[in-house]
């Protein structure tokens, strides 16, 4: 499956990462030859085989319905680039 | 003192040979005198290490000693610790300072152990040659025109050095065995499962799986002791007791079976790291090891499914970087978008775009069944090939890397640098446990050997690795640094 430029800048919007066109040029390349190389999974026949998400069978531990995290807001924010009165700030979204 | 082994690095604290202050200083000199010819720490913490030294010395002489109290090791700089900075080797983290230690840092202080710092690594353990830090790359101690592996390679080049007798790394594709390999030390990495990964950043969360590095087989039983077990804060770390992972170091290797997968011994293998290889195998026969042929089919296939997953994990796992909560922003966003992007842009390096890029690509819509869900059918294809393979022998044997360690900037081209974990790979998509123990050289340049075993069967890899270093010295050998030479 070929690679275009706009399949490049779509998934850098979709990942919300800058690129220049010149960056979005190389990116071409190289994702192509990944991807290149990735299509050899094609040639394997995979029919009836269940998708293995996880290498272990085990099933998840449940807990009871309670806290258990205490407020540390405070701390936590301290490693925010901007933050005031326990809110992080950003642009503005809302005109 | 810099060349010890952690087993006895304790029988002389406990001799009163040297106290675990005088240990930690001696160490501490070191990295800051020769770490400028490697590279190998991205942060040394000099007065956490010491004053952690002196409560050693005070818990041995309260006569409270554990088997690490006092013992000094490096944490790769992807677990997070409070009070000291986390970087994952990327600028996006430059400034972060967690708030609270991983369960691993946890357990290890807990222990009693002492840490020097931060070890470099690639960023977001994206790589295999450590050439990919925001800090630089890492110099291999044996040969300063060879990089030491990635992702760990921080790791892995601070215990070659004798800056540290251990050192903790993480491994999702062979993070922890390339770069131990081509140090020429002993790593683990343990069943999938078997240690938490709660404050480890995450690259692909199906994967990653922290372990030991260190000098011996033994002293990674001593350090996966005191870093297994159960964690309430990570879902997928397994409810399954701990055994003592020393108890089966002494047990004879006669009746053990070993299988060589033959797709591990074909086109591309370099014949020195061959030779070094089938050498070591000729020493566990003579320890009473039969030896025979088996076939993993679908190794080939283990890169392309990989390529998939990992970046499609990862491209989710670090989207958590927006420059909002914490991590690198970009100057004067105009709007959100523009924060998020700028921010990502200027944060992360171009071999961890590469990756968010193509995951994003295969997860989106009208590529997921092609790439992501077919990846995901040939992830149990090669679960299921180790499966039937530990039917038939105890463990499988093979090299650690097609080649020794290679030239810095010899990998220009992303595809060819993820060809050099064709043997590893494959063994985090089936979560199974796999080592990597020094064997010989190729020129200057060491070569490992892989040993890999059933799930959550660490303690007979660590019994038939102690074993081999019983009967070998080759994990005892230390490159010679400027200082000495001079």
């Amino acid at each position: 499956m070929a690679l275009e430029h706009a399949d490049v800048q779509r998934a850098a919007h979709l990942a919300r990462l800058g690129l220049t066109d010149d960056e979005a040029a190389r990116y071409v390349d190289d994702l192509g030859r990944i991807l290149e190389m990735v299509d050899m999974l094609q040639a394997l026949d995979t029919e009836g085989v269940a998708p293995l998400a996880h290498p272990l069978d085990v099933t998840q531990r449940l807990r009871a319905d309670e806290v258990t995290e205490r407020d540390q807001r405070s701390r936590f924010q301290q490693c925010a680039p901007a933050v005031e009165n326990g809110l992080y700030l950003v642009p503005r979204v809302v005109e | 003192m810099h060349d010890k082994t952690l087993a006895e690095l304790t029988r002389s604290l406990d001799a009163g040979d040297f106290s675990s202050r005088e240990l930690t200083q001696h160490l501490l000199g070191r990295i800051d005198r020769l770490d400028g010819q490697l590279n190998s720490f991205i942060t040394v913490t000099h007065e956490q290490a010491l004053a952690a030294a002196d409560a050693a010395d005070a818990a041995r002489a309260a006569g409270k000693a554990g088997a690490l109290t006092g013992l000094p090791l490096a944490l790769k700089d992807i677990f997070c610790t409070q009070d000291v900075k986390t970087t994952a080797g990327s600028r996006m983290l430059d400034s972060f300072i967690a708030p609270y230690d991983a369960t691993v840092v946890e357990k290890l202080k807990a222990a009693g152990t002492v840490s020097l710092g931060k070890t470099n690594m690639d960023e977001f353990a994206m790589g295999s040659s450590n050439e990919n830090s925001h800090y630089g790359p890492v110099k291999n101690p044996w040969d300063f025109t060879a990089v030491p592996g990635g992702s760990s390679g921080g790791s892995a080049a601070a215990v070659a050095a004798g800056f540290v007798p251990a050192a903790i790394g993480t491994d999702t594709g062979g993070s922890i065995r390339q770069p131990a390999a081509f140090c020429g030390i002993t790593g683990l990495k343990p069943t999938y499962g078997r240690v938490s990964r709660y404050g480890m950043i995450a690259y692909a969360s199906s994967l990653d799986q922290a372990g030991p590095m260190a000098r011996s087989a033994e002293d990674c039983a001593l350090l996966l002791n005191a870093m297994a077990g159960h964690d309430l804060r990570d879902s997928t770390c397994v409810q399954r007791g701990v055994p003592d992972y020393t108890e089966e170091l002494g047990t004879a290797l006669s009746g053990l079976k070993i299988g060589l997968p033959s797709e591990y011994f074909g086109d591309g293998l370099d014949p020195q790291v061959e030779a070094a290889v089938r050498e070591a195998i000729k020493v566990f026969e003579s320890l009473g090891a039969s030896v025979r042929e088996v076939s993993l089919p679908h190794t080939h296939y283990a890169i392309p499914a990989y390529y998939v997953i990992a970046p499609a994990e990862a491209s989710s796992n670090l989207s958590r970087y927006d420059g909002v909560r914490f991590g690198h922003r970009c100057a004067d966003p105009v709007d959100l978008i523009d924060l998020y992007k700028r921010s990502r842009a200027e944060g992360f390096g171009d071999e961890v775009k590469r990756r968010i890029l193509i995951g994003t690509h295969t997860l989106s819509e009208g590529f997921f069944d092609a790439y992501y869900k077919k990846a995901q059918q040939v992830r149990r294809l090669i679960r299921q090939d180790f499966l039937d393979a530990f039917e038939e022998v105890d463990v499988l044997m093979g090299p650690a890397a097609p080649t020794p360690a290679f030239d810095l900037g010899a990998n220009k081209d992303p595809v060819s640098m993820y060809l050099q974990d064709i043997y590893t790979i494959a063994i985090n998509l089936a979560g199974i446990p796999g080592m990597s123990v020094p064997v010989g050289f190729a020129g200057k340049r060491p070569v490992g050997l892989q040993i890999l075993g059933s799930h959550f069967n660490e303690s007979r890899l660590l019994n038939v690795a102690h074993q081999f270093q019983l009967a070998t010295d080759w994990h005892r050998q230390c490159p010679a640094l400027a200082e000495e030479n001079a």
